[in-house]
């Protein structure tokens, strides 16, 4: 391969802006420059060196940090297409006619054109996911190109520095100390040390430097990304990621979705209300009564080892519960959480036994709407049969009852009724508001007495085991974050020439307020020239104004 | 004094104190060549004493009307527009005391006063939490996120200081008029303070039937003259100013009414301004800013991003991604304000590359800064309040 | 050179690996909605519930013969107008070792056994009161028919209504020999 001699001898790969060891710039366009780019600390970026295959191309391609950026701003301007209009999953319709009727009933043209471009459902896009997909290869990309030879000259860092290195630091100074001759570096050493610099001398060079890992902060938060990125590719995989939902009513037992061998049972629906005065704002919104809790209390239970779906007599108990919005039931990797309800389901129905024309009452039958009977017995000669029950009745079809649902919306019945006046049974159809009686006029009729309802909860139920791999995907993104932010990667080099002068540069990735309050206090204790920022000089030259007072 | 008034005056001393402060600050900076550092020494002092106070009073209206609550005042568009307003004076205390350059203050604390009278604009009523905020994250996330969202807004203040300085107002660019637009849209702020302010001591209201969405008939009332009309409306008061426009229930007209009312106002006193004045706004400000060290306002740009950006990236994705984890079943849902935290953080993310591996520094990096701020003023008032989601607070 | 090579080999499988992710990831969002957790060829899996009539049916007792099991309910209309179709082609199947099981849907013994009696069925009906066998099954929508064959696998998976061709077809593919 390609090297670039230096002339301290060293071998620099190709596209080295600055020598390795000494620091001599290499190319002629570096050469021209008044200060040095320190951002990668001269070294060679991989992708930049060679672009020979197609490979090296694409490769090439996702290294760059300009089309990173690029990416990022993409990444950000379809993101926010996506919040113009509500998405599909938060429109309360399901099937795709439903939703383009939606988009174009609320939102008009833009509605049907946002809807028929797909960006009602942007977030899962081809497009959107290979977007953030290429951001995620860029990431990747781009840190193995930088981080690694970074890493490696870091490592390798020499103490003596050739002039034009230190000559081209923002911060720099020369001159001849006013301290004792020859105690200048040893001064230097101990305050540096006592700043907690790292102190490396060779001969009549000094280097010290600290906060080195500061630097290695991008690549671990990237680092942190992609596992994050990762994680949430792993959710497509079989058996990490289940979201299941349910409705159970008061009583009722049912298996839980996606969670083989448990059953849950809903004890109770609590529905708790503030009981203060609306306030001005809820009654703008017509709102009369706040929410204060939703609970569904729960039995959580789980069949015997061995024992088949269907066999549900020798349930053990596993758990009982009060699940709430904000705290869901969690066992086993599994977390079932409140999501929704429905309030005052019919449950019971009473009738009474009533004669039509003088009212009077021969006993009164309850019906449980989950399990009705065959038949309801008074007394010796007075009995109700139910002949049919329509839990949701929609009409009749050829002159029989049908129901819509299981869900007793709307209960009918046909009644057989058997008293000791008409022992041989009178037939009535009863649905709510509305009797019939098509087999001739009765003496009796069922009269309506009153109901009883049940709540029912709607349940989420989720499993996801990419959670912890997220976790530390978002964890190690915060210390690579927070290190690359809250630390800074300072050092100063110090060189005694033999003529007694001494020659300083000093660098830092950031932060250049306070790495020239270290200068100052240094430069005051090892009584150094006066060190000039080259940067702020420049400006003064072409400026003439600026003050470090205000 | 009970609780909640006691907490309701600290907010208005608070208030006071950041008013004075301002003009303290703006005489801190005044160019008196014989005694300038004098001056900005004493007069500093001072101000950032009485910013100091009135922190102190805004931090007491926190924490009383957390306790008379019962939970952290951040649930409402008030409770957090005015945290976030007192989170702004926080950082600028804190960067104040890294840097010790007083001309900050002179935008901070304006901002910071614009955005709590903006927030007291919105209902002061105390209301419980629905159970979907009865966490202690409501507290976690909200003041994390709004701390990260402040320091950001730091960035923006010296960004703001860089451009008044360094654009040339007397030379007609684009960057002129981006910069005065960005003054305009302040003024502007104050306009809606002053419409609201104006007709509500007026007590003006007017109440209209009308039809929404749904098909529903309702009543909505209005405490500014109607510019827009509801959908099919019907006139309930009498006397009051018939709407001009009749707009379809998709839209929200008396939103549209005060949008345009402070508009008309704000346009009004930026006209009155620059008749007065005889300058644009960007030209009087800019003497005050004469002395400012230009390098030092980059690096502060900078260096608020770099302490914002990991504070952000806790409070507004980590932690609000645990909390959704808990309460809604899903640690991402693509909920427009989740969205618009996203999008606020891709751009700072933007903006760290552009600076670290491009080199974008001085005026480029400032006008980030503010287009970040307008990110995230954007994610307080039109995704609160005009895109619905589970975060909406209207 | 070799170095070169190396260098581009890493990096060929580096971004492969990654183009594969996200393919990966763009394919199964797409397809998604489309994937059962039941497959045709599965083992079928094994449940038992108790019929109308007391007896106990345990699925894996079938085994060495078809069982057609069909999810239903009282409301749904194509199950009403497919049963008789069901019910004569279960008297010819049943001597073949073809076994018809109808699983009703959580619904009260009154109505179900109310509608069997109604409809004139005699083959076994059960009632899946947990609705675990319909989960077990990932029943969404009614009528489901799935037939299982000799080896306990499953042959086909039917959503919605059948012909009485159909019927007579399915049996016929799951009739042991």
């Amino acid at each position: 391969m390609e090297k670039i001699t230096c002339e301290c001898g060293h071998e620099n790969p190709v596209g080295t802006k600055l020598c390795g060891k000494c620091g001599r710039p290499l190319t002629e366009e570096e050469k021209q420059k008044k200060l040095v780019d320190m951002r990668y600390d001269g070294i060679a970026i991989r992708s930049k060196t060679y672009n020979k295959s197609i490979i090296d191309k694409i490769w090439n391609f996702f290294s760059s940090v300009k089309v990173g950026i690029t990416l990022i701003i993409l990444n950000l301007v379809a993101a926010s297409i996506g919040t113009i209009l509500p998405q599909e999953f938060y429109v309360s319709v399901s099937s795709a006619p439903e939703k383009a009727k939606y988009y174009e009933d609320t939102y008009g043209t833009f509605g049907t054109l946002y809807y028929n471009l797909g960006l009602s459902d942007l977030y899962s896009s081809w497009w959107f996911q290979i977007l953030v997909g290429m951001l995620g290869v860029s990431i990747i990309v781009a840190s193995i190109d930088r981080g690694l030879p970074l890493h490696k000259s870091l490592k390798n860092q020499r103490v003596k520095r050739h002039s034009s290195f230190m000559k081209r630091q923002r911060l720099v100074a020369e001159g001849v100390p006013t301290a004792e001759q020859g105690k200048t570096l040893d001064l230097v050493e101990k305050k540096m040390k006592d700043m907690k610099y790292k102190v490396r001398r060779e001969g009549n060079a000094l280097l010290a430097e600290k906060n080195r890992f500061a630097r290695y902060g991008p690549y671990i938060n990237h680092l942190g990304l992609i596992i994050f990125l990762g994680a949430v590719m792993l959710r497509l995989l079989p058996g990490f990621y289940i979201d299941e939902s349910t409705w159970l009513r008061e009583g009722e037992l049912r298996a839980v979705p996606g969670m083989e061998g448990y059953f849950i049972h809903n004890d109770k629906f609590i529905l708790e209300t503030y009981d203060n005065e609306p306030t001005e704002e809820q009654l703008k919104q017509g709102v009369n009564v706040m929410a204060k809790n939703y609970q569904t209390n729960v039995t959580l239970y789980k069949q015997q080892e061995g024992d088949l779906p269907g066999q549900t007599d020798n349930l053990k108990v596993v758990d009982k519960y009060e699940i709430k919005v904000n705290s869901p039931l969690k066992h086993d990797g599994y977390a079932i959480y409140q999501m929704d309800y429905g309030l005052n389901e019919l449950k019971t129905m009473k009738f009474a036994l009533t004669n039509k024309t003088s009212g009077d009452s021969l006993g009164e039958i309850t019906i449980d709407l989950s399990s009705p009977e065959t038949e309801y017995i008074l007394n010796n000669d007075t009995r109700v049969e139910i002949v049919s029950y329509l839990p949701d009745f929609s009409g009749f079809e050829e002159g029989v009852p049908q129901t819509a649902s299981p869900t007793p919306n709307n209960p009918a019945f046909i009644f057989r009724m058997y008293t000791p006046e008409k022992p041989e049974g009178e037939t009535s159809f009863v649905a709510i508001q509305q009797t019939l009686e098509p087999l001739g006029e009765n003496t009796y009729k069922m009269s309506f007495q009153g109901v009883e309802t049940r709540n029912m909860s709607g349940l989420t139920i989720r499993k996801d085991k990419t959670i912890p791999f997220l976790f530390i995907g978002g964890m190690i993104f915060m210390l690579g974050v927070a290190i690359g932010s809250y630390w800074a990667h300072r050092r100063l080099w110090v060189e005694e020439l033999p003529d007694g002068t001494v020659r300083l540069a000093a660098h830092t990735n950031k932060n250049w307020f306070g790495m020239k309050k270290e200068m100052d206090a240094v430069t005051a204790f090892a009584h150094l020239p006066a060190y000039i920022d080259q940067v702020e000089a420049e400006k003064e030259e072409s400026k003439k104004e600026g003050d470090n007072t205000l | 004094m009970s609780l909640i008034d006691l907490s309701g005056n600290l907010l208005f001393v608070a208030f006071i104190c950041y008013l004075i402060g301002t003009f303290l600050f703006g005489g801190a900076i005044k160019e008196k060549e014989d005694t300038a550092a004098k001056r900005a020494d004493k007069w500093g002092k001072i101000a950032i004493s009485i910013t100091i106070v009135g922190f102190l009073a805004q931090l007491g209206y926190f924490i009383t009307r957390w306790i008379y609550t019962g939970h952290a005042p951040v649930s409402n568009m008030f409770e957090f527009t005015t945290a976030f307003g007192m989170f702004i004076i926080l950082s600028f205390i804190i960067i104040y005391f890294m840097y010790r350059v007083t001309a900050l203050g002179v935008v901070a604390l304006p901002i910071a006063l614009l955005i709590i009278a903006y927030a007291s604009m919105f209902t002061k009523d105390v209301s419980p939490l629905v159970p979907s905020l009865q966490s202690y994250w409501l507290t976690i996330h909200v003041i994390t996120a709004a701390l990260g969202q402040s320091i950001l807004s730091m960035s923006a203040v010296a960004g703001l200081i860089y451009l008044l300085k360094n654009v040339d107002a007397k030379k007609a660019t684009k960057e002129r008029f981006w910069l005065e637009a960005v003054m305009f849209f302040c003024v502007l702020v104050i306009g809606f303070v002053v419409a609201t302010t104006a007709f509500r001591a007026a007590g003006y209201e007017a109440s209209f039937e009308h039809v929404t969405q749904e098909g529903k008939t309702e009543v909505v009332e209005y405490h500014m003259p109607a510019i827009f009309g509801p959908n099919d409306y019907v006139a309930l008061s009498e006397d009051r100013m018939t709407p001009f426009v009749e707009v379809p229930a998709l839209f929200d007209a008396s939103k549209m009414t005060t949008v345009v009312w402070s508009i008309l106002f704000g346009s009004v006193l930026y006209v009155l301004i620059r008749l007065i004045a005889r300058r644009s706004v960007t030209a009087m400000i800019q003497p005050l800013l004469k002395r400012v060290n230009s390098q030092l306002m980059d690096e502060i740009g900078y260096r608020a991003v770099l302490i914002g950006f990991p504070v952000f990236t806790l409070g507004a994705l980590i932690f609000a991604m645990i909390w959704a984890q808990i309460a809604w079943s899903r640690f991402w849902g693509w909920d427009p304000k989740e969205v618009w935290a996203l999008i606020t953080w891709l751009f700072y993310a933007a903006f760290l590359h552009l600076r670290l591996s491009k080199g974008w520094e001085g005026k480029k990096s400032a006008w980030l800064t503010v287009i970040g701020f307008l990110i995230i003023m954007f994610n307080l008032v039109v995704v609160n309040l005009v895109i619905a989601g589970l975060h909406s607070y209207a | 050179m070799d170095k070169k090579r190396k260098r581009s080999i890493s990096r060929g499988i580096i971004l492969a690996l990654l183009a594969v992710a996200i393919g990966y990831t763009v394919y199964t969002t797409f397809t998604k909605d489309k994937v059962d957790v039941l497959k045709v060829g599965a083992e079928a899996p094994d449940f038992e519930l108790v019929d109308l009539n007391g007896k106990v049916h345990r699925l894996s007792d079938y085994k060495g013969q078809g069982v057609l099991l069909n999810f239903w309910g009282t409301w749904c209309d194509p199950c009403k107008r497919e049963f008789p179709a069901i019910e004569r082609q279960y008297k010819s199947f049943e001597s073949q070792g073809v076994h018809v099981l109808a699983l009703n849907i959580a619904q009260s013994d009154f109505e179900v056994k109310n509608y069997v009696k109604n409809m004139g069925m005699t083959f076994p009906v059960a009632i899946d009161q947990t609705k675990s066998v319909m989960e077990a099954y990932n029943v969404t929508n009614l009528p489901a028919t799935i037939l299982i064959n000799k080896e306990g696998k499953i042959e086909k998976i039917v959503t919605g209504e059948m012909t009485e061709a159909q019927i007579a077809a399915h049996m016929e593919s799951i009739k042991p020999e």
